[in-house]
């Protein structure tokens, strides 16, 4: 287990690095001037080259990556050029929305999920499979955005029971929060669900195929049981997989949605800092971004070795 | 692309009306108003940036200047109750408010004043218009209430320049935070910034003039069209100033809950071209160019008919303003044998570079379209604003690009050195060298009709039309500006109906 935690360790550091240095050569490349971008078109020459000297944009590239760098590893993330404020005051912001909606996805989504992809393989090519199936076909289909108009239509537009959009934040009471997030985390949800869903059944019916669950049926257990006591669990690995990517996902990869429900989360935020050239705030972000994919993979290996004994043991472990 | 998916969806789910809306009833007694805007400000330091989205926050609400610019476009007085002018126009003597305080409590003087002038013409001011200021020569403060600027030349413009959101009054123990924690002396007091959700403020209690009608205002940040008109609809914003999707409009029109006004801004909206390109230093390929475009189609297929069509750079609602739409009517065959007599009867290829503003992306493929129908083909470039600036702007690496220029009068850029367009004319410079010296305003206005006769005269670039302003707002929402003379959500005159 030492060994394993040690590998990843160093997995982890590597990644991070190389990471770091793409993304600083990416921005190095990038055409666009960030203080030009700020002070628009009736700026005049010395006006800009003031800003530059301000912002640091005037050191050379080598000196301002290992500046960066030094910045990360002691834990200051250094100053937003367009907001003026630390950027790990705006990381704070958004993560406090960021997350929970991440969290509230994918908690519904597996809710749902697993019991609807567990039901249609129990019930394989029945009335019952050939439903959750059908649904979940539509709810791959069904690109979210669209689904979130929807629901913008009818619980905001038409009952007007919860917001069109926005986030009251936290400090605004827990339910105004949580109303603010459901029908995102529903958007967000339902697609993930039907892939999840699909993954679940199709994983489950393969597991059932066993050898080891013939012969537990064989010993006199029934179908059910043997599903829930055996298959399930041995069906789990590639859904944790899928899960594990889901997450990821959603804490970055949501700006349509942030977009439809103009949410102030990390995505949008990624997304602005790119279009306003506040590089430091891109660079900050995919390093975040890296650290917690990465982060959620060691979590779902440790998953693997929970539910696979055979992958604790060390040395030869995938 | 997705994001053009989400909007038509959106557009066409909310045009078939496939739920119509219920009523939201105001509230008898609301006090307090929130407006959505579509980008949001970097920061609230309207001295330190470019962007409108800061003036449309702070402008009138939070910070003042000397002078202020009105509904109408006309400079009234702000923080400078009256001033008085030499005779030679070089000397302003302004007389400024008594019992004005900053938010913070501390108290405003003309010490204030000369801070916040010799900041932004300082030598490391990042000031985005430190060219409003050149024409300062030196702020005095003989007293505490009397400001006396000296001019190095004649600025007939001085005044409304004073008004800018770029010259607003700041207080050196302030200045520094304005960025985040704007501290001014308007009518409104900044209270928190939610960054990329919202910025709230309250009514000055201590308020100089007169009180603010509402006692809180919130300015919500939508950036995506479709999401704006849920926003309406559902009743989270009352207001939007500026509303980003043109193509929903017909459907507030239609709903008695809501006042839908179109207004006008400063935004010309051009076809601006590389006046030293290979073929486009030729006047006769410009005109050709000029006579391709159908400015109707371009804001019907574009702006869905909002817009105002211009034939020079100039705002129609201007007293100073010379319709020239006329001067290159739509006429295909003219263009062609323009070209042709040019040397490009075979065709041209030129490149169109297009920044993100749908209004630019849109407009783009239309001109493309007309342009194609006279034998110039163009490859359409879609630029980032970043790469934008960089490569046209800044390198005039283009042929052609489509953009909305927004600053107020600002007929003067065609006169600047190494501007974008490379329009280098020494009667158009002598013209606005002449402007600037003077004061009368009938002779001003002469010389400006005259300054759009010669850019349509030359062609300079292809005048498409004035930006429109299409305003949302609750039915009994009253006072907010209907048009903008400057970037602007002035909250001050803004009440519900009783």
């Amino acid at each position: 287990m030492a060994v394993f935690l040690l590998q990843r360790l160093a997995a982890f550091i590597v990644t991070l690095l190389v990471a770091s240095l793409v993304v600083f050569l990416v921005m190095e490349v990038l055409p666009g001037d960030p203080a030009a971008l700020m002070l628009g078109v009736s700026a005049r020459p010395d006006t800009l080259a003031a800003l530059r000297s301000e912002m640091g944009l005037d050191l050379p590239a080598a000196q301002r990556y290992l500046l960066w760098l030094g910045g990360l590893v002691s834990g200051d993330l250094g100053t937003s050029y367009t907001y003026g404020v630390p950027v790990w005051e705006l990381v704070r912001e958004r993560i406090g929305l960021s997350l929970p909606l991440a969290l509230i996805a994918i908690c519904l989504s597996t809710l749902i999920a697993i019991p609807l992809g567990v039901l249609a393989a129990a019930r394989h090519n029945k009335p019952a499979d050939v439903g959750v199936m059908g649904f979940t076909q539509l709810g791959v289909a069904v690109p979210n955005f669209w689904f979130a108009i929807l629901l913008i239509l009818v619980f905001a537009v038409h009952w007007q029971v919860l917001p069109a959009g926005g986030f009251a934040g936290w400090d605004a009471g827990f339910w105004p929060a949580l109303k603010t997030l459901l029908l995102p985390a529903v958007a967000l949800a339902l697609p993930q669900a039907a892939i999840l869903a699909r993954v679940t059944r199709s994983s489950v019916l393969e597991t059932l195929g066993e050898d080891y669950v013939r012969t537990a049926r064989a010993k006199g257990l029934t179908r059910r049981a043997a599903l829930w006591r055996h298959a399930l669990r041995n069906a789990l690995i590639p859904v944790v997989t899928i899960m594990g990517l889901q997450f990821s996902f959603l804490l970055a990869g949501t700006i349509i949605i942030e977009n439809v429900f103009y949410l102030p989360g990390l995505g949008r935020l990624i997304f602005q800092a790119i279009a306003q050239r506040d590089l430091i705030v891109v660079k900050d972000l995919v390093i975040l971004l890296a650290a917690s994919v990465v982060a959620v993979n060691f979590i779902v290996d440790l998953l693997y070795a929970v539910l696979d004994p055979r992958l604790r043991g060390g040395g030869h472990a995938g | 692309m997705k994001q053009l998916v989400v909007r038509s969806l959106a557009a066409g789910l909310f045009a078939a009306g496939l739920l119509g809306g219920t009523a939201g009833a105001a509230l008898a007694a609301k006090d307090s108003l929130t407006l959505g805007m579509v980008l949001e400000p970097p920061h609230l330091d309207p001295t330190a940036g470019a962007a409108a989205a800061i003036d449309e926050v702070v402008y009138a609400n939070i910070f003042e200047g000397l002078t202020r610019i009105d509904r109408r476009g006309e400079v009234q007085p702000a923080l400078a109750e009256s001033w008085t002018i030499s005779g030679d126009g070089l000397v302003y003597t302004f007389r400024l408010q008594g019992g004005v305080k900053y938010h913070d409590g501390s108290d405003f003087d003309s010490a204030d004043v000369k801070f916040a002038l010799d900041r932004a013409m300082a030598e490391d001011s990042t000031n985005a218009q430190k060219g409003l200021f050149a024409p300062i020569a030196s702020v005095e403060t003989p007293d505490a209430s009397t400001v006396v600027i000296t001019l190095k030349q004649v600025a007939g413009d001085f005044l409304f320049n004073l008004g800018w959101g770029d010259a607003v009054i700041v207080a050196p123990e302030s200045a520094a935070e304005n960025k985040n924690n704007p501290i001014g002396t308007g009518p409104f007091k900044f209270d928190r910034w939610v960054k990329g959700d919202r910025v709230e403020m309250s009514r000055n209690p201590d308020y100089w003039g007169e009180a603010a009608g509402l006692a809180k205002a919130t300015i919500k940040i939508i950036p995506d069209p479709a999401a704006a008109t849920a926003a309406l609809l559902a009743g989270d914003v009352d207001a939007f100033a500026n509303f980003p999707a043109p193509e929903a409009l017909g459907q507030f029109e239609n709903d008695p809950r809501f006042t839908v006004a179109v207004g006008s801004t400063e935004g010309e909206t051009i076809l601006a071209m590389n006046n030293a390109g290979a073929a486009l230093k030729d006047v006769r390929v410009r005109r050709a160019l000029a006579h391709a475009i159908d400015r109707k189609a371009v804001i019907d297929g574009a702006m869905f008919g909002y817009g105002t069509p211009i034939g020079s750079h100039f705002a129609p609602h201007h007293p100073a303003y010379v319709d020239l739409t006329d001067r290159y009517l739509h006429d295909p065959e003219k263009a062609k044998a323009l070209l042709a007599e040019a040397g490009y009867g075979d065709g041209l290829s030129l490149s169109l570079k297009l920044p993100p503003p749908s209004y630019a992306r849109r407009s783009g493929e239309v001109v493309a379209a007309q342009l194609a129908a006279v034998g110039v083909k163009t490859e359409i470039i879609q630029v980032e604003w970043a790469q934008w600036l960089d490569q046209v702007f800044k390198g005039r690496d283009y042929d052609l690009t489509i953009v909305s220029h927004t600053e107020p009068m600002d007929i003067g850029i065609y006169a600047r050195d190494d501007y974008y367009f490379n329009y280098d004319d020494a009667g158009f410079k002598a013209l606005m060298a002449k402007l600037g010296a003077t004061l009368d305003e009938a002779a001003r206005n002469g010389l400006l009709a005259e300054a759009q006769e010669k850019l349509a005269e030359d062609s300079v670039n292809v005048f498409l039309f004035q930006f429109a302003k299409p305003g949302v707002w609750n039915k009994d929402l009253v006072g907010l500006w209907e048009n903008s003379p400057v970037q602007a959500n002035d909250l001050t005159e803004v009440n519900w109906k009783e």
